[in-house]
């Protein structure tokens, strides 16, 4: 079970090809779900429509709970995207995986550091662009020697070292998991008692990474309300 | 096997362009199609919500100035009634003080009128009593006289007496 990942150069650019199909199937899981839940709204909610105003009740409290509604009502829609993406990334790794040719083409796409950086980089890279737009350039330029001038150098780092961690996290926690289902999937494949022996570790570990990708889905919205409230709330 | 996921190997730079454009995209879709009209009509719902607590407050409100004013006019009109049964009963009792008048005095009148009616008569009995006494006392005064007077005298009384009695008639 050596698995290669289907690489192909395009425009100088080198593309992981499972990667483009798994974002392209996330996003476009996510976009049906979103428009069949809204499709037919109501003044009394029904059905799907329960559970989208859920979500975004939900995104809400997780906004509401970091900064004032004024300053994070126009980080909503980032939200309950992120949320319903990542979540939606996460689970397409679990129910199999697929390889072809000694490529592995179906799995999570948060399962790859290049895709989970990439969203954390965009994150800080957002908080960046509405503290400067919020609280203006010289404002903005405060927040990285207060209290105490001699702690630049620390607020530099704190930068690089939250998208590092805000991104590892997420990719860690789902490609253990991947790896850990890949093998117990080899052990049940090798033969009956190999079968016997992976079913039940198979059936927790399933449900532990289901778990496992609601909790990262959460704690990455969580985390992109907290980076962003740290640099547009006036005093938190 | 991991040599192609680990952090620099393998790097794809065409993954991090597609993950964001794609997530942009994305973004752009649903805000458009999914959670604007969501936001719409939470919002809407939010509004529908606080106008019909404002609506229920104020029908409240009305309802309660209704009452008041219900419970003013019956007392009103409580009073009204009973000051007029008052009315009605001190005009009964005046009337009625009045009748009682009006037959007091009227039994006065029939008193004091029998009263004079039995004083007129006994006035007039006595006065002719008297007449018949002194009629009497006279003609038994000529009786005994009688025996004693002679032919003439007795004439000439007798004339006397009839004269009298026809200047009397």
């Amino acid at each position: 079970m050596e698995h290669h990942a289907p690489t192909h150069d395009f425009l100088g650019l080198t593309f992981n090809l499972s990667n483009v199909l798994m974002i392209t199937i996330a996003s476009a899981i996510v976009f049906i779900l979103a428009v069949v839940a809204t499709r037919s709204l109501a003044m009394r909610p029904t059905g799907l429509q329960n559970f989208i105003e859920w979500v975004m009740d939900f995104v809400k409290g997780l906004i509401g709970s970091t900064m004032d509604w004024k300053t994070g009502g126009r980080f909503l829609f980032l939200g309950m995207t992120l949320l319903m993406y990542i979540f939606v990334s996460n689970m397409l790794g679990l129910p199999f995986a697929i390889s072809f040719n000694e490529e592995l083409w179906w799995k999570s796409p948060t399962a790859d550091p290049t895709i989970t950086l990439t969203l954390a980089t965009m994150v800080v890279v957002l908080t960046h662009y509405y503290g400067v737009k919020m609280k203006g350039p010289k404002e903005y330029g405060k927040g990285f020697i207060s209290p105490l001038k001699f702690l630049f150098p620390f607020k530099l780092i704190e930068e690089f070292s939250n998208t590092l961690t805000l991104g590892l996290r997420l990719y860690g926690n789902i490609y253990a998991g991947e790896i850990l289902l890949g093998l117990l999937a080899g052990l049940g494949a090798s033969g009956f008692g190999g079968a016997l022996g992976a079913f039940l570790p198979m059936l927790a570990w399933q449900g532990f990474s289901i778990f496992v990708g609601t909790i990262q889905a959460f704690i990455f919205t969580m985390l992109t309300m907290v980076y962003m409230a740290h640099k547009v709330a006036d005093d938190h | 096997m991991f040599n192609s996921l680990i952090l620099g190997a393998g790097f794809a730079a065409g993954d991090i362009i597609y993950q964001l454009v794609a997530f942009i995209i994305l973004l752009a879709l649903l805000k458009k199609f999914a959670w604007g009209p969501l936001m719409g009509i939470m919002k809407e719902r939010e509004q529908h919500i606080a106008n019909e607590i404002d609506a229920a407050e104020k029908n409240r409100k009305e309802a309660e100035a209704f009452l008041n004013e219900q419970r003013d006019e019956m007392k009103r009109v409580r009073q009204e009634a009973k000051a007029m049964l008052e009315n009605q009963k001190q005009m009964a009792d005046q009337k009625g003080q009045e009748m009682i008048e009006a037959a007091r005095l009227e039994s006065e009148r029939l008193k004091e009128a029998a009263t004079a009616e039995i004083k007129r008569e006994r006035e007039s009995a006595v006065a002719s009593l008297r007449e018949q006494v002194a009629s009497l006392s006279v003609m038994i005064a000529s009786k005994v006289v009688e025996k004693e007077l002679d032919e003439r005298a007795q004439k000439q009384l007798i004339d006397e007496y009839l004269d009298q009695a026809g200047d009397q008639k």
